[in-house]
């Protein structure tokens, strides 16, 4: 057998990356939805266009951000390169590339969840219906990535769809981690004030991290207890530390299962991250500024994708910012 | 079924006087049996869910507007076509026939130049045509197949007569949906298929990627094949992808190619990989920007050196278009007879050759009972069909005419046979034809059945998907 193109390999990299990209967005948005109807709600709503950076594009089509602009703003404005929709576009576009290589139901779920995606109406959109919306979409994503581990052929191409999910998975995870801390706790003189336990938790729930946290810290949640286990918890799917441990077997097994030369430089940045993610406290981190943390492993992941593009994908040593460019675009 | 009302298929079918693929084979007998056992109003729904299924899948062209892109089924037809085996056997036969004589005028005009000097075919018709390449001049073709996919169009004429209308050489399209159609009818249809006895169409990639591996370079070992398409936004992207899969082999884009030494590879994870059989799906002009339209960015620079040099194969050949030129189809017969020594087993349909200046005569003088085509056009476009235009039409066809005869051959209205066609809640006759496909690399295989066009606008001669066509299922009985 052949071995797999590089252009394939950089769609089904960016096909996983889409794909989890709208089921993060739609979890971020559907604990808003269910959590932040409370005073500081429209200061939730906004704190999602902050998240992504989209200020500028999305105050020049929206005055004030009301939950109703920041929900279609984020779903169905298929303007939006931010949107879901944008998203599973994408998606299904690398899906259509990749249909010599995939598994027919993998495209067949893509091309019915899009259209469908492009039918939602305003009832759906509206207050009382968005969660059902929202959780539909979630679940759309899931039976994707089930689709896949059921149907996907093992072989290098599946290596990249894993690199690409848990590469997107661990940047979410940081961007989500980010803005809330910064909302919840402006100030370091706010730590140890007495914290909105239920905004915690709602960070917790758009993560599937609630019970799980519940279980490990019986006694109660803290900023640090909820960064600590968004980032380092070795059990948690969603953690930062076990995206990347998955990114580096799924890296290594690659490597060595087909021959590889290519690759050692992801392989080190990988390496690099690991390390700090396996030595490091969470208190340590506070203390050094939890923002600046998260910036190192977003530009860590960030080189990781460089790194791939130029042994795998057949990029130039020097694109500036390859993480902000799909082969859809 | 049994219990559900309304009339059933065939009830008060009336093929208005037309020659009927359906009513007219005594071999269809167990299909207008069952489809007697069938209401309207369940084909209906069985329809509309196979149409469903068929966009759900992705079984679609794309139609590219302004603004979006447009994904669209073929429309489909679950009213089969049926051939007897005898039919089939006599089509087969004619379709492999004609391949051969293809494959030797290429060979020929290509190298020595025989049919041109004994004067059978004029030598300014193949060398002044556009898709003649000079550059395939003495170029050594495995076995000398030209035309490894060929479709060739062939109607029924008003007595039940196979007539060829239109040999395509070049890039034939369509047999995904022969295929799919076939999929598709087994899971909406079991009952009307069970225990008919049809040939089976599964074996088509096999049968290609074997044509792919016997026309391999020579001295080369375990062939790697490619399928080279223009891209996900070519309207026929489906028929790549489904080629591909069947085949088992890589789908690769002009950018995925490169030429090293007059050696192709292809970029894969663990660097260049050598590409020995390319499948492609770009017309000559596309191929290689060095050789042929320098602004092409679909193609592989430097792929005619390779191919030249013998380092790598292409299906179909290079320069095979000038073989299905509307005007070299008018002297078939006469090259089928020329190199074959056989008359031609499906005759050709009747064509005047506006060059010829007695057959410009008497098109200008029976305008309005002739269909005129421009021989560079496919799709169905230009055609000026003579009893339906209007006379502004035919005035306006009649000028461009004049301006450029050579450009036009014109044809007898070949009264198209019908087949029973699910429209607007009721069945009527619509015209078909019928595209089998032949697949040559040592020898010819020929798909059982092919693609069955069906015009879906009440009264319309034209087939084309482009406009308003449809497909159905083809069936050849055991």
């Amino acid at each position: 057998m052949s071995s797999l193109l590089s252009r394939y390999a950089e769609c089904i990299f960016w096909l996983a990356r889409f794909v989890e990209r709208a089921e993060d967005l739609a979890r971020i948005l559907d604990v808003n939805e269910t959590f932040s109807r409370d005073a500081r709600g429209s200061q939730n709503w906004l704190s999602i266009v902050q998240l992504h950076a989209d200020e500028k594009r999305f105050f020049e089509k929206h005055p004030i951000a009301t939950a109703d602009a920041v929900i279609r703003f984020y779903v169905t404005d298929i303007e939006n390169p931010t949107s879901i929709i944008w998203a599973i576009r994408a998606a299904r576009e690398n899906a259509r590339t990749l249909r010599p290589l995939i598994s027919t139901e993998m495209w067949v779920q893509l091309n019915v969840f899009y259209n469908r995606l492009k039918a939602i109406d305003k009832a759906e959109l509206a207050p009382g219906a968005m969660t059902r919306l929202l959780s539909w979409i979630k679940e759309s994503c899931q039976t994707h990535t089930g689709i896949t581990e059921g149907t996907f052929f093992r072989d290098q191409g599946w290596y990249f769809y894993q690199l690409g999910r848990y590469i997107e998975r661990a940047d979410q995870t940081t961007r989500l981690l980010d803005i809330k801390y910064h909302l919840l706790l402006p100030k370091t003189a706010d730590v140890g004030s007495p914290i909105d336990a239920s905004q915690w938790s709602a960070l917790l729930r758009s993560a599937a991290g609630y019970h799980a946290f519940r279980r490990l810290h019986s006694n109660g949640i803290t900023p640090a207890r909820v960064a600590g286990f968004l980032l380092l918890n070795h059990r948690f799917p969603r953690s930062v530390y076990l995206c990347l441990r998955e990114v580096d077997t799924n890296l290594s097994e690659l490597r060595s299962r087909y021959s590889l030369r290519g690759g050692t430089d992801a392989c080190s940045s990988v390496d690099e991250l690991h390390a700090i993610l396996s030595t490091k406290t969470i208190d340590e981190i506070l203390h050094a500024g939890l923002h600046e943390f998260i910036d190192l492993i977003q530009c860590q992941l960030s080189d990781i994708t460089n790194h791939l593009a130029v042994a795998f994908f057949g990029a130039l040593p020097t694109v500036p910012d390859a993480e902000a460019l799909s082969p859809s675009q | 079924m049994a219990d559900e009302r309304g009339d059933s298929v065939l009830n008060g079918y009336d093929p208005n006087g037309f020659y009927c693929e359906m009513l007219r084979s005594a071999a269809n007998q167990p299909i207008r049996d069952r489809l007697a056992d069938l209401t309207i109003d369940a084909l209906q729904r069985r329809s509309a869910d196979a149409e469903a299924e068929l966009y759900n899948l992705g079984i679609t062209f794309t139609v590219y507007s302004d603004k979006d892109a447009i994904d669209r089924i073929l429309p489909f037809d679950v009213i089969p076509r049926v051939l007897s085996s005898s039919e089939w056997d006599h089509i087969e036969r004619g379709v492999i026939q004609r391949v051969a004589a293809i494959n030797h005028l290429l060979d020929d005009i290509y190298h020595d130049e025989k049919i041109l000097k004994d004067g059978i075919v004029p030598a300014e018709l193949i060398k002044g045509n556009a898709n003649y390449r000079p550059i395939m001049q003495g170029v050594k073709v495995p076995h000398k197949s030209y035309v490894n996919i060929c479709g060739t169009d062939i109607v029924r004429g008003a007595d039940g007569t196979f007539m060829v209308l239109e040999d395509n050489a070049r890039t034939p399209s369509g047999v995904s949906y022969v295929i799919e159609n076939r999929h598709m009818m087994a899971r909406a249809f079991p009952d009307l298929m069970n225990g008919i006895g049809i040939r089976p169409v599964d074996n088509y990639g096999l049968m290609l990627q074997a044509a792919m591996q016997e026309i391999a370079p020579a001295g080369v070992d375990d062939p790697q094949v490619v399928l080279l398409s223009p891209g996900t936004y070519n309207s026929a992207y489906f028929e790549h992808v489904f080629l591909a899969r069947e085949m088992g082999v890589p789908l690769v884009e002009g950018r995925d190619l490169l030429v090293e030494n007059d050696q192709v590879y292809m970029r894969t994870i663990s660097g260049l990989s050598r590409v020995d059989v390319i499948y492609r799906r770009l017309n000559d002009d596309f191929l290689d920007p060095e050789a042929f339209l320098a602004d092409s960015m679909l193609g592989v620079p430097g792929l005619m050196r390779a191919y030249r040099a013998g380092k790598v194969s292409l299906a179909n050949a290079v320069g095979t278009g000038v073989s299905d030129d509307k005007a070299v189809y008018a002297y078939m017969p006469r090259i089928i007879q020329y190199y074959l020594g056989e008359e031609a087993i499906l005759p050709n349909v009747e064509t005047n050759i506006c060059r010829e200046p007695d057959a410009l005569q008497y098109t200008l003088d029976n305008m309005h009972n002739l269909v005129v085509k421009p021989v560079g056009e496919a799709g169905g476009y230009g055609i000026t069909i003579g009893p339906k235009a209007t006379k502004d039409e035919l005035a306006e066809a009649r000028a461009k005419l004049i301006a450029d005869p050579s450009n036009y051959i014109s044809q007898p209205v070949i009264s198209l046979s019908v087949s029973p066609t699910l429209v607007d809640g009721g069945i009527e006759g619509r015209h078909v034809d019928l595209r089998p496909f032949a697949i040559t690399g040592e020898k010819t295989w020929v798909l059982p059945g092919g693609l069955t066009r069906v015009a879906l606008r009440r009264g319309s001669l034209v087939v084309n998907s482009s406009q308003g066509g449809g497909s159905k299922d083809t069936w050849v009985l055991e």
